[in-house]
């Protein structure tokens, strides 16, 4: 029914038939198929096209190991390109296509790329678009990455959704093969707190794969009854399609839980899942990968692993062919034809490498000992295979087993080193694992199943014990251990064509032996020039061989030519899994001021500063141009009264008997002197002298501040301050505490703020000017009794406060501050307005904090005190940073009142070429002044107070602006502030 | 990384923020003969061991302690943790 090469047997659910579409094919299969066991049941061979030839590729394996059988599943925004189909899980209504391909899957325009393989070999990039230079940009690069890449993106935004989670436990055990079953039922019944993860969607490992026997039972239904009696355990969790991808510092791992990638539709669930486990022991039971030979036209599909044509028979009830041959250098090989036979597929040849008697009979194949099969046949599928002797068998399907690599790649994460093991011909993890994880099982390279289990069993005792849990485990399970042996043997030299190591990237013996003649023979060199072991698979069935290869070109033994190490992830992790929920809107924190419903009720035009959503400018009907808006807010301001939402400022409270002498070290100027009810501007250095942030501070108390920071700098500032607490004077009396989303706070500007402030400030205090004089504050109740605080400072440079209310009123007062003002025509100014006032009134903000300013180039030299120790003081001394001749912060303007500035514009000297030499500082902040009538900018230039009234250059070599200004105070308004004191 | 927090426990790496060599407790003192030489040494120069560091780390996403953190650089395993309030006071910076 579900195709025609279904073979009796198997873990399917024959019951039920899933639908499944292939390159626009109808077909069907069962629950428990992967799409490859569907497709290779239905017959389908041709899977996908190879990188860089574009020769036809098939299923190679069964597992997450696979190189070739890429595909891209799913339509539309929901298409996950360089899918492998071996760990596909079949749903109803699956849609999957082949890949790498230009016309049609079967007739592949770009396989003409294999005819030009003699031009394509190692290095061939590097060699041959050299050269002329030119061509690179517009030729080279647009050709390559239109034929470069494997499957295609969606190109939408993905519309699943991922989540991160955390774990923890005593005992993370990575795979659920026998030696991971053993361990985890060893460590659950000890009570141990137990995760066990494995990638498969069913547990058991290989034996789900094999014919083995644990306990006098099929192996299939021990590891179903182990899986049982786990999942009654509360303290074990099991963690199915699951892949433990990375090992961290001190037992942290990470997982990708696939949780809805075996359904038709995630219905709004999470697709897959980035676990952070925590453990106290792991134990690394990932088993092994079986690893092929090289020969000739080794990469036709219907060339497999022979594990993996045992894996599609007894798991999947699949034929991979119909006439199987063997082609093996070890024993274990050999099961396939026992397996194939037992459920009835002729094996037609088994060859094994090895010159020795044959280890069985198999009924109705030629067994070739010591064959070597050199060349293959079949375009678009193997037909058939021809032997070193000359003698061609014709056959559909060949089962090609090198041994078994352990999966060591965990045990390299921390640097760890595998060590090769000659006796079984593989790598086995070295020194330096990850903290406290041991091995166990295949991965430790003892591949029989009774060494497994006893292995698994054995190391779950030792960690309960070194946990210090009584091991209340019982007895290994028993199995029987099967023939293992294996002979080195990478490649068949008598091979004719292309004898390929690593299908993913098309990297042949050739080209390991054309590395190693040109000199890259170390074996990163050999994977960077070749390739080989890149991409999705990681080389997982490719490197060791081409290192035997390389060690055969060199003369060295495998243990001296070494081996690379494994990396993190695993396998392929999915970008959206790492972001999780941190994606658009979410991917940080977006922080409100309290009168962000009411600007957004206004229309108010947002923008972000850091994480904060700020009000840029309030539109009013028949305003179409932002700058008609910020005009309006700028004189309404200065006219009469505006309201600004400041609550982002960074608000620190300080407390404590030593808070006056604290904020004298943290403050560039001093403090200890000011008075109770004042406040006080300050300036900040970091210790190698430069300015980083400014702000002013109020005395509440005589052991009682309120520092205000820049929004930007709100954190860094705290974080200071705390380490100067703590770790540079731990002697002083003082504690901080971020207030900032605490106190709702306000700027209310404007010649008439103060007769605003008295319908909301309660009567019984006294802000007229003689009792709340400029730079005063104190604690008040506003509207009948509200607890507020109330500054007099000014960014503006109008007669302006600052009142505070705890956040909860602030929407509050904002409706109550707009319904008090309408007799004065009050409105909502944005941070545009405010970047305009404080330009007119020369106020350094960012765009003149950058890193490398002085309080010299500020005009603060004389605020640095130096009478008393401060962060700082001492390096601001320095003398580069003081020359006469140094930046200062001045004011300009364009002659030619009409004509406009931009920030970043180099000042030179009349004539001056554009040169470097020539440069004499920039404009660091502009705007257009509505109250002046044109453009207006901050900025630095060379010795600028002495030269107020020259002429300068503001060049703008992006923008194409080359503008006369005229060098001007910085205060272009109220020089003398006579409009603040008011 | 976890770090054993002398107050809270073990917490992820994550909640911290580090800064760099411990040295930056010892602050020169600003009245010194050499202050301007003290302080440039003091900004400027750091060991970089490969293998035992004392290191400053903030756990800004937690309680806001300064701790010094004495970790080999080389497996990252931590060998102690420290407030660092009680190391500058140790070392004598409380007068």
């Amino acid at each position: 029914m579900s195709g025609p090469y279904r073979i009796d047997g198997g873990a399917i659910d024959r019951g039920r038939s899933l639908a499944f579409r292939f390159d626009g094919r109808s077909m069907t299969g069962h629950p428990g198929d992967t799409l490859a066991s569907a497709l290779l049941a239905n017959g389908v061979r041709l899977v996908g096209r190879s990188f860089k030839y574009h020769r036809p590729r098939g299923v190679f394996s069964a597992g997450s190991e696979e190189p070739s059988a890429l595909v891209e599943l799913r339509n539309g925004a929901h298409r996950e390109p360089n899918t492998r189909a071996t760990v596909a899980e079949l749903f109803d209504g699956l849609e999957a296509f082949g890949q790498n391909y230009r016309g049609s899957l079967r007739h592949d325009l770009l396989a003409v790329n294999d005819l030009l393989a003699p031009f394509l070999s190692a290095g061939f990039y590097y060699k041959t678009f050299m050269w002329p230079k030119s061509f690179w940009e517009r030729v080279y690069e647009p050709a390559i990455r239109a034929s470069a890449g494997l499957g295609r993106l969606s190109g939408e935004a993905d519309p699943d959704s991922y989540d991160k989670g955390f774990l923890h436990c005593d005992l993370l055990i990575v795979g659920a093969g026998p030696a991971g079953l053993a361990a985890a039922l060893a460590a659950g019944r000890s009570g141990a707190r137990v995760i066990l993860a494995d990638e498969d969607f069913v547990m058991g490992g290989r034996l789900n794969a094999e014919t083995h026997e644990v306990n006098g039972r099929s192996g299939t239904d021990w590891a179903a009854k182990a899986v049982r009696e786990l999942a009654s355990m509360d303290r074990v969790r099991l963690l199915l399609r699951t892949t433990v991808v990375g090992a961290w510092d001190h037992g942290v791992y990470s997982a990708l839980e696939r949780r809805t990638d075996h359904l038709a539709a995630s219905n709004g669930k999470p697709r897959q899942i980035l676990w952070r486990i925590y453990s106290k022991r792991a134990i690394l039971a990932a088993g092994a990968t079986e690893r092929p030979i090289a020969f000739g036209g080794n990469d036709r599909p219907g060339v497999m692993l022979a594990g993996a044509v045992r894996a599609y028979a007894n798991r999947f009830a699949v034929g991979a062919g119909r006439r199987v041959g063997l082609f093996t250098n070890n024993d274990d090989g050999w099961r396939t034809a026992a397996d194939l036979t037992a459920r009835g597929i002729e094996v037609a040849a088994v060859i094994d490498v090895r010159d020795r008697r044959p280890l069985a009979d198999v009924p109705g194949a030629r067994i070739l000992m010591g064959g070597r099969v050199t060349a293959t046949w079949g375009r678009r599928g193997l037909k058939g295979v021809e032997l070193a002797s000359g003698e061609r068998i014709a056959l559909d399907c060949l089962a090609v087993s090198g041994g078994w690599n352990p999966n060591v790649h965990l045990t390299c994460h921390h640097g760890g080193r595998p060590l090769w093991r000659p006796e079984i011909t593989a790598f086995v993890p070295g020194g330096g694992l990850p903290e406290g994880m041991t091995v166990a099982g295949a991965a430790n390279g003892t591949f029989t199943t009774a060494a497994a289990l006893a292995g698994g069993h054995r190391a779950a005792a030792a960690v309960l014990d070194g946990l210090g849990v009584s091991v209340a485990a019982g007895e290994a399970p028993g199995a029987s251990d099967e023939a293992a042996g294996v002979s080195a043997f990478w490649h068949v030299r008598e091979s004719r064509g292309r004898a390929w190591l690593d299908l993913q990237n098309d990297v042949t013996v050739k080209d390991v032996v054309q590395a190693h003649r040109e000199g890259f023979r170390s074996v990163e060199h050999l994977k960077r020039y070749t390739t080989l072991g890149m991409a999705t698979d990681q080389g997982k069935t490719a490197n060791v061989g081409a290192l035997a290869i390389m060690a055969e070109q060199t003369g060295r033994t495998i243990a001296e030519t070494g081996t690379t190490v494994f990396r993190p992830p695993y396998t392929p992790v999915p970008i959206a899994a790492f972001a999780g929920r941190s994606r658009g809107r979410e991917f940080r924190p977006t922080r409100l001021t309290p009168s962000h419903d009411w600007a957004a009720g206004q229309g108010a035009v947002f923008i972000e500063a850091g994480m904060w959503l700020r009000a840029q400018w309030f539109p009013r009907p028949g305003e179409t141009h932002w700058r008609q808006s910020v005009d309006r807010e700028v004189l309404q301001t200065r006219g009469s009264v505006g309201i600004c939402d400041v609550t982002t400022l960074g608000k620190i409270d300080i407390q404590g008997r030593d808070a006056a002498e604290f904020l004298n070290k943290v403050y560039a100027n001093g403090f200890a002197k000011l008075a109770v009810g004042k406040v006080r501007y300050g300036l900040m250095l970091r210790e190698d002298g430069i300015a980083y942030d400014d702000g002013t501070t109020a005395r509440l108390g005589d052991h009682h501040f309120v520092m205000t920071t820049t929004t930007a700098n709100a954190v860094l500032v705290f974080r200071n301050m705390e380490f100067a607490r703590q770790c540079l004077w731990p002697g002083l009396d003082v504690h901080l505490i971020s207030a900032t989303e605490q106190w709702a706070q306000f700027a209310v500007a404007g010649p008439n703020s103060r007769s605003l402030l008295r319908k909301i400030v309660d009567p019984e205090h006294d802000i007229s000017n003689e009792a709340f004089p400029f730079m005063a504050c104190g604690e008040i109740g506003v509207c009948g009794g509200t607890p507020g605080r109330l500054f007099r400072i000014s960014f503006s440079g109008e007669l302006a406060y600052e009142i505070a209310v705890p956040a909860r009123y602030g929407e509050s007062l904002m409706a109550a501050l707009m319904a008090a003002g309408e007799e004065f025509d009050a409105f909502a100014y944005g941070t545009e307005a405010l970047g305009v006032m404080r330009v007119e009134k020369g106020h350094a903000a960012g765009p003149e904090l950058i890193g490398q300013t002085t309080a010299r180039m500020l005009g603060m030299q004389r605020t640095v005190s130096k009478k008393k120790d401060c962060i700082g003081n001492i390096l601001s001394e320095r003398p580069e940073m003081n020359r006469e001749d140094g930046l200062e912060l001045m004011g300009f303007r364009p002659i030619d009142r009409s004509q406009e500035l931009s920030a970043g514009a180099h000042f030179l000297a009349p004539g001056a070429e554009a040169t470097m030499e020539n440069d004499e500082g920039w404009l660091t902040s502009v705007a257009w002044s509505p109250e002046l009538g044109h453009a207006i900018g901050l900025g630095f230039i060379r010795n600028g107070h002495a030269r107020v009234g020259e002429t300068v250059r503001a060049w703008d070599g992006v923008r194409g602006r080359d503008v006369p200004v005229e060098i001007v105070s910085a205060h272009f308004l109220d020089p003398d502030g006579e409009r603040l004191r008011g | 990384m976890i770090i054993d927090h002398p107050l809270l426990g073990p917490r992820d790496a994550q909640e911290f923020v580090i800064l760099g060599d411990a040295s930056l407790i010892d602050r020169p003192d600003w009245q010194a003969e050499d202050a301007a030489q003290q302080f440039h040494d003091y900004q400027h120069l750091r060991d970089n061991p490969a293998g035992e560091h004392r290191e400053l780390w903030f756990h800004e996403q937690g309680d806001r302690s300064w701790l010094v953190v004495t970790r080999s650089t080389l497996t990252h395993e931590v060998l102690k943790v420290e407030l660092a309030r009680d190391v500058a006071i140790a070392r004598g910076r409380n007068r």
